[in-house]
């Protein structure tokens, strides 16, 4: 018993992300809305960015800035004591990176509004079928 | 199509929870992403580059080539917003609406009409006008020279706590929208406008990649700051610490700018003559 | 890192990212995305990754949500699903 619980808190972070990642791709592939769909992949986005940043995670660790003080004795760091930099620095620059691909998926949503006057995905296919 | 749809996602859903079995357990210091590459990191940056936040380090020294590309990255969707969504010539109107400020009294001025002089008394407002509450203006006019101070206390305190470029330069890019939002958009236009934001992106991207080139002129790799030495003062340790703040600078400015152009394009469908 | 607190913010996330997908309006689900950034940035400052926490913080909730509204603004509202 002792051994399931362990073993439920040392995994259900990942399956959270996976269920988040679930939300996302059954918004893009199924809801036909375009700000929808934009959301759902925001939604996956933010979902691997998850997973990420869990796996930087340490026990019994803290925050990746290293103490320190003017006149304070130089004292050897240890790599346990802090948190994995490194997931950080590469999820930070990919929320960014995010926000500016949002703009421009947006972008394409005005002008597709302005052409076929609708966001709906099968209507925007009826009015070119149609054609 | 909707059970198709959420067939394949519980399908991979499904695949994938069965497989976190094998990962390592969450917060586990011995992981494989503990052990190979960060611990070099964590016990040599403050001696390679005199910064304490270990995450601006990594990110502006050791990683500088991976956060250069993402600025232009930045950039790049900016220079698609303006081509998607720009309207190539702004045609004048056919009626313009202008307030009289002190008496409230609305004017519609018909195409080729005198236009009021631009005075304090006149604003020119939007098509779709609702009146500005007092309190937001009021309170977004006191607040928007605070979020902007405490943005540049962010980008240049990310040596020593969680901050840096991305994050000041996006809060200064709020601050400026924030105004948009509680004014019109062409009182924001005024104070900022599309030529100015563009110059900014761009010359961000500019003081980034120049800091690499004079790095490479000096005689050192591209990007390695240690070569700044001579130039900035104090010994190659902390020519590291100077060259992240100049780097992060440049990236502030390009997000800011980047940040504010988006939204103007957005706001107004490409027009820049009446926003949200 | 708590897991209990951990585990609340969590199921916040998932039931604000399915309030956000399920919602039938367009403006509303902008409103529950930003809702959702705010929530994960909580998620991520309690792993102890602040910085992403912080960035989140500025432009998940902040600019993106503006961006959406915006862009709402100058299309529909309305939405089929």
């Amino acid at each position: 018993m002792d051994g399931l619980f362990d073993f439920i808190v040392s995994k259900y972070n990942y399956w959270g992300y996976v269920v988040l990642m679930m939300i996302g791709m059954y918004a893009m592939i199924v809801k036909k809305n375009l700000v929808k769909k934009i959301i759902g992949m925001n939604i996956f986005q933010t979902a691997i960015i998850l997973f990420y940043v869990s796996i930087g995670a340490k026990r019994d660790a803290t925050l990746p800035i290293i103490a320190h003080g003017h006149g304070d004795a130089h004292h050897a760091v240890h790599a346990v004591d802090y948190m994995n930099p490194l997931p950080h620095v590469l999820m930070l620059t990919a929320i960014v990176v995010a926000v500016a691909t949002l703009g421009v998926a947006l972008a394409l949503t005005i002008k597709i509004y302005k052409q076929y006057n609708t966001l709906e995905e099968d209507e925007i296919n009826a009015r070119l079928r149609g054609r | 199509m909707r059970i198709f749809g959420l067939l394949t996602v519980l399908l991979c859903g499904g695949l994938l929870i069965y497989h976190t079995a094998d990962f390592p357990a969450w917060g586990d210091p011995a992981s494989p992403a503990s052990t190979h590459l960060s611990p070099y990191y964590i016990e040599h940056s403050i001696d390679d580059t005199m910064v304490p936040n270990l995450v601006t380090a990594v990110l502006a020294d050791y990683r500088s080539y991976d956060t250069m590309f993402e600025t232009v990255v930045v950039f790049a969707a900016g220079i698609a917003c303006f081509f998607l969504l720009r309207a190539a010539k702004s045609k004048t109107p056919e009626s313009m609406l202008y307030r009289h400020i002190p008496t409230g009294i609305t004017l519609r001025i018909e195409k080729g009409s005198k236009t009021p002089p631009d005075s304090a008394d006149f604003e020119r407002i939007d098509s779709v006008w609702v009146p500005y509450d007092l309190i937001i203006k009021i309170t977004c006019r006191l607040l928007v020279p605070f979020i902007q101070l405490f943005a540049l206390y962010v980008v240049a305190h990310g040596h020593h706590s969680p901050g840096g470029g991305f994050q000041g330069g996006v809060i200064f890019g709020a601050a400026l929208i924030l105004f948009a939002l509680t004014h019109n958009l062409s009182n924001s236009l005024k104070r900022i406008n599309e030529k100015t934001s563009a110059l900014f992106a761009a010359s961000g991207v500019l003081v980034y990649a120049g800091t690499g080139i004079l790095c490479l002129l000096l005689g050192a790799n591209f990007l390695d700051y240690s070569a700044l030495a001579p130039l900035l003062g104090g010994d190659p340790k902390m020519a590291h610490s100077h060259g992240i703040l100049i780097v992060e600078i440049g990236v502030a400015i390009a997000v800011m700018a980047v940040m504010v152009w988006i939204y103007y394009n957005l706001a107004s469908r490409g027009r820049h003559d009446e926003g949200l | 890192m708590i897991w209990q607190l951990d585990l609340i913010i969590m199921v916040l996330v998932i039931a604000a990212g399915i309030g956000a997908i399920s919602v039938k309006d367009n403006l509303g689900a902008a409103i529950l995305f930003g809702a959702y950034s705010f929530l994960m940035c909580l998620l991520w400052a309690i792993m102890g990754a602040v910085d992403v926490a912080f960035t989140e913080a500025s432009v998940g909730a902040g600019v993106s949500t503006v961006f959406f509204v915006a862009a709402v603004f100058r299309t529909t509202r309305r939405t089929k699903d």
